[in-house]
């Protein structure tokens, strides 16, 4: 029996005795070492050979990720390690570091328990290091420290011993500091991270060592060796006598919660519903005789399987042939397989307890961040705190006629994977937009369609997103006519209140679902700054947009309202200004009139009335477009310093904060992302390849007033529209 | 009158269904617009009209005559004609058209045409003064699932009042609601609200293509009728009646062939 076939019967024994399951992951800033380090775990599972683990990437599955040497999905596997004479089942997701993918960080961090924070020795705690930090801890995920490339440290910068060790409790310290912040206590102190209680780890994940204060305990192996060995270029034998997956492992399985222990604190924090109640007290103890609570955190398109839903089964036990609820949908669905992961390879096991990460078939309505269960009814989970606001979109069509019905599947299926992605179909053109993160994100999208789905496709260069908002309050309602002239609807429209759109943007305001409780979200929209009497009318959200209905009692408005909204959503979707969607715009419907016959005053005429109404009052509230940016953070030695700012100038950037790390300086700016195309090549000539550059999307800002004219006509007739956008006049039907 | 806007009604059928006076008026005019999205012509057609008048007629479409504004610039100038079937001011409503008209100084001509709204209760013998609120039942859409036809019809009867039931025309897509389709409507509405507006035994009227040769009038419970396949094409109009005066049932039974035991 080979190993691999081994690890899988133990695993499967494991499997029913949560104590000795550990979930953990594996986050960094970008190109860190995640995947690296998650290949020298499996290879210690004996999955793959040891001298292939930081080679193989074997997590990195997808073509595309081996081929770009990143990840882009957050992989998963499931092996098997022994510690201390027991055996231990280890559940690990390596999630990708890219900015793009950051939405399936988030969802993969809901299925973990614990999570290895890399940070790379020589740049030490990065952007998306602290941005991974945060969503680790806000879904209550223990954070262990690893700090990788210490080789490279040794051997490229020549640091001494001592250099060495100050920089590593300057990344200690740094990573304390975050924690202590973002968790309340007395959690921020109990899970400060420690070198000498084995919290934290040093190595190379490439060379496959590392080390640790308990772990030097074992081996003997002291700081003054490790240093001796890599200078002496001989870390093979280091990786013999202290190999990574086992320093690894001895911090997850002495630090990392058990589900039995992580489930009593995690649930509140992720799930809103009564604790007391027989679901809340199953998830709360963990119970596999309890009804199945399983949170999808994945979608992976098999070519064989077809679509795969992998998640975190907080409660219960998945088994074949159950018939499962998935929230929102109307029809329960039956589970057709399930299986553990095992990098590219799934296991066929007949079920799976509470505890576990486990990947199912059959729930085809399921998609990243569903809530299923045996129970019809089941409060789902805390909607993940990621409002994906897409940045750039690329026109993509078939290369082939008959490729016309496959790409609009193929399409639909990579939504539901990937939720920050936005595709818009469009049947009569054949001609889809597909708009997500960041170039890179559509560029791998674009990938798949081809290479794996087999759909050639065509597609434009990446176009910016726009939004559309308004700069302040129109002073009278505006009135909006139908057609017929029989109808007219008054509206006025203003920014909405802050509070609000950030509750939409960190997930506390669901803009997608019903409204149930309407007086429940009138009195939430007043606590955040809304006007009591404005937030009773609350009727719609779209995006961060809403509608109220601020009018009393007027006759057939009621059955007219469907109408309204759709004519809402219809204008918050397409602004005015440039057909671009529409954010943070507060419509109030103050007053309506109506035909009284259902013909005059049905569909055709309602909402073009509508539609207009709205137009005109953004108008009249004066127009704004606003455009993404992007956090950008550059790390040169100082002689290109004055080429690193110049370049940021040149892209009408802002510079936030300059600063010293080390030998290099360090430039934070923001930049708009129309701006930001090519700079990867701009910046390695600027700086002849020594700058070390990464972005963060930092969401949407009011385009400067002279380019605002400009940007619209040039929107407009890349749509093929009229260039000029119309005015109040025109949506008054004058 | 050399310039100005003439509506003319064309009434319920054929040639012959519109005033003398309004043939004349649309004899002398210098164009004239039909608009048919809201009723069809019964028993003619635009060529045959034409050919009685001894003029085109140019058809213009909903969105033409809802931005109405070239008809009412060319009646500044010249004599322009605007006919639909029936009365170009009831249930089709033109008003718009003839305010705009008015606001820009255009002289105004209206020759009433034959509407349902009065030829219904005629041709049914039921007497004007006891109908309530007149409603249209629509296709439904949507989003657009309206309540308030149920609940008119419901609140007439509750006066004892009839209520006329027009229904929903799409001349564009060639869709027109059956009498029977309307019954559905109502049975439907039924079932989600709940009012008590309509059984198996229910009164109600069909008047089909009525002030035409193919007029057809029937009378029956709503149960029966549901069944029925002779109440005529399109268009129909359905009539719910409330309390009926003698003369009343004595016509309905006379005319539309209602079951005896209403003359008691």
């Amino acid at each position: 029996m080979g190993r691999k076939t081994e690890n899988i019967r133990k695993a499967v024994q494991i499997m029913a005795t949560p104590q000795y399951i550990r979930n953990i992951g594996t986050a960094a800033h970008i190109d860190h070492g995640k995947t690296t380090f998650s290949d020298n775990l499996i290879a210690g599972a004996g999955m793959m050979s040891e001298d292939l683990a930081g080679k193989q990437r074997m997590l990195d599955f997808d073509e595309q990720e081996s081929a770009r040497g990143i990840t882009i999905n957050a992989a998963n596997a499931s092996m098997v390690h022994k510690y201390g004479g027991k055996e231990y089942l280890i559940n690990l997701i390596d999630t990708p570091g890219h900015v793009d993918f950051g939405g399936d960080v988030t969802r993969a961090m809901r299925a973990l328990d614990g999570v290895f924070i890399l940070a790379c020795a020589v740049e030490g705690i990065m952007p998306q290091t602290e941005t991974v930090i945060r969503q680790a801890l806000k879904e209550r995920v223990r954070p262990l420290l690893f700090i990788n490339k210490v080789d490279r440290m040794i051997n490229e910068l020549q640091v001494t011993p001592q250099m060495m060790m100050d920089k590593f409790v300057k990344i200690v310290t740094e990573f304390n500091r975050r924690i202590n912040e973002i968790l309340p206590a007395p959690l921020n102190k109990e899970w400060q991270v420690n070198i000498e209680q084995g919290t934290v780890a040093f190595g190379s994940a490439y060379r496959n060592w590392a080390v640790s204060v308990p772990y030097m305990k074992k081996s003997g192996i002291s700081f003054k060796e490790v240093y001796e060995y890599c200078n002496a270029d001989n870390e093979k034998e280091l990786a013999k006598k202290s190999p990574l997956h086992e320093v690894a492992l001895q911090m997850v399985i002495e630090h990392v919660p058990d589900p039995l222990q992580a489930q009593k604190y995690r649930i509140k924090n992720i799930w809103k519903g009564d604790l007391d109640s027989k679901i809340g007290k199953s998830m709360l103890s963990c119970d596999p005789k309890g009804d199945v609570s399983l949170m999808i955190n994945k979608i992976v398109m098999d070519p064989h399987a077809g679509e795969v839903a992998i998640g975190r089964l907080f409660s219960g036990t998945v088994v074949k042939g159950q018939i499962l609820h998935i929230s929102g949908m109307p029809t329960p669905q039956r589970v057709q397989t399930v299986s553990l992961s095992v990098g590219a390879d799934r296991i066929a096991v007949e079920s799976c307890a509470a505890g576990n990460i486990v990947s199912v078939t059959g729930l085809k309505d399921a998609i990243a961040g569903s809530t299923v269960s045996t129970l019809q009814d089941m409060e789902p989970f805390e909607r993940m705190a990621h409002y994906s606001e897409p940045v750039v979109t690329k026109a993509i069509e078939a290369k082939h006629m008959k490729d016309l019905p496959k790409l609009v599947e193929v399409l639909r299926t990579l939504a539901k994977a990937d939720p920050s992605l936005s595709v818009e179909i469009n049947n009569e053109t054949g001609e889809h937009l597909l708009s997500g993160m960041g170039e890179l994100h559509l560029e791998i999208t674009e990938y798949r369609i081809t290479n794996e789905q087999g759909v050639e496709v065509v597609s434009s260069p990446p176009i910016v997103v726009y939004q559309e908002g308004v700069k302040k309050a129109n002073a009278n309602p505006f009135e909006g006519k139908s057609p017929n002239k029989h109808n007219r609807f008054y509206f006025l429209v203003e920014p909405l209140e802050e509070g609000v759109v950030e509750a939409i943007h960190k997930g506390e305001i669901d803009p997608d679902a019903k409204i149930r409780d309407e007086k429940a979200m009138a009195k939430m929209l007043a606590e955040l700054g809304m006007d009591k009497d404005d937030a009773s009318g609350i009727t719609a959200f779209k995006n961060t947009n809403v509608l109220l209905d601020c009018t009393k009692g007027i006759q057939y408005l009621h059955e007219t309202m469907e109408l309204v909204k759709q004519a809402f959503d219809e204008a918050m979707v397409r602004g005015p200004l440039a057909a671009e969607k529409c954010s943070g715009v507060k419509v109030k419907l103050m007053d309506a009139k109506l035909h009284e016959d259902t013909i005059h005053r049905g569909p055709a005429q309602v909402i073009p009335a509508v539609r207009d109404g709205i137009y005109g009052a953004m108008c009249q509230a004066q127009r704004i477009l606003l455009e993404p940016m992007q956090k950008t953070f550059i790390s040169v030695p100082q002689d290109y310093m004055g080429d690193a700012i110049s370049l940021v100038n040149q892209r009408r950037g802002t510079i936030i904060e300059m600063g010293q790390e080390d030998v290099n300086a360090t430039v934070e700016a923001e930049c708009p992302v129309s701006e930001m195309f090519g700079f990867a090549s701009a910046v390695r000539g600027a700086t002849q390849g020594r700058a070390l550059w990464s972005t963060e999307n930092s969401g949407f800002q009011q385009i400067p007033a002279e380019l605002q004219d400009k940007t619209v006509r040039e929107i407009r007739v890349r749509k093929g529209m009229n260039p000029e956008p119309y005015d109040e006049k025109y949506y008054a039907g004058a | 009158m050399a310039k100005g806007l003439v509506f003319v009604g064309l009434g319920l059928s054929g040639i012959g269904g519109m005033t003398v006076d309004g043939l004349e008026a649309l004899r002398a005019c210098d164009r004239i617009y039909a608009e048919f999205y809201t009723s069809k012509l019964i028993d003619t057609d635009l060529s045959e009209l034409a050919e009685a008048i001894g003029k085109e007629l140019t058809p213009v479409t909903r969105e033409q005559v809802e931005e109405g504004r070239f008809i009412v610039l060319e009646a500044k100038k010249s004599r322009v004609g605007f006919v639909a079937a029936g009365d170009t001011m009831a249930a089709t409503t033109h008003l718009d058209l003839r305010i705009q008209a008015a606001e820009e100084g255009v002289p105004i001509e209206i020759h009433h045409g034959i509407s349902v709204f009065s030829a219904v209760p005629s041709a049914l013998g039921l007497q004007p003064y006891k109908f309530g609120r007149t409603v249209t039942l629509p296709f439904l859409e949507d989003g657009y699932h309206p309540r308030s036809p149920y609940d008119n019809i419901l609140e007439n009867k509750l006066r004892g009042l009839h209520s006329m039931v027009l229904l929903d025309i799409r001349e564009d897509e060639s869709r027109y609601m059956t009498a029977k389709q309307a019954l559905e409507w109502l049975f439907e509405g039924e079932v989600k609200w709940q009012g008590g507006l309509i059984n198996d035994d229910t009164l109600v009227c069909v008047a089909s293509n009525v002030g035409s040769r193919s007029e057809r009038l029937t009378a029956g419970y709503a149960g029966e009728m549901l069944k029925r396949r002779d109440l005529g094409d399109p268009l129909s109009t359905l009539v719910l009646p409330g309390t009926l005066h003698f003369m009343e049932a004595y016509s309905l039974v006379t005319f539309a062939g209602a079951p005896e035991e209403l003359i008691d």
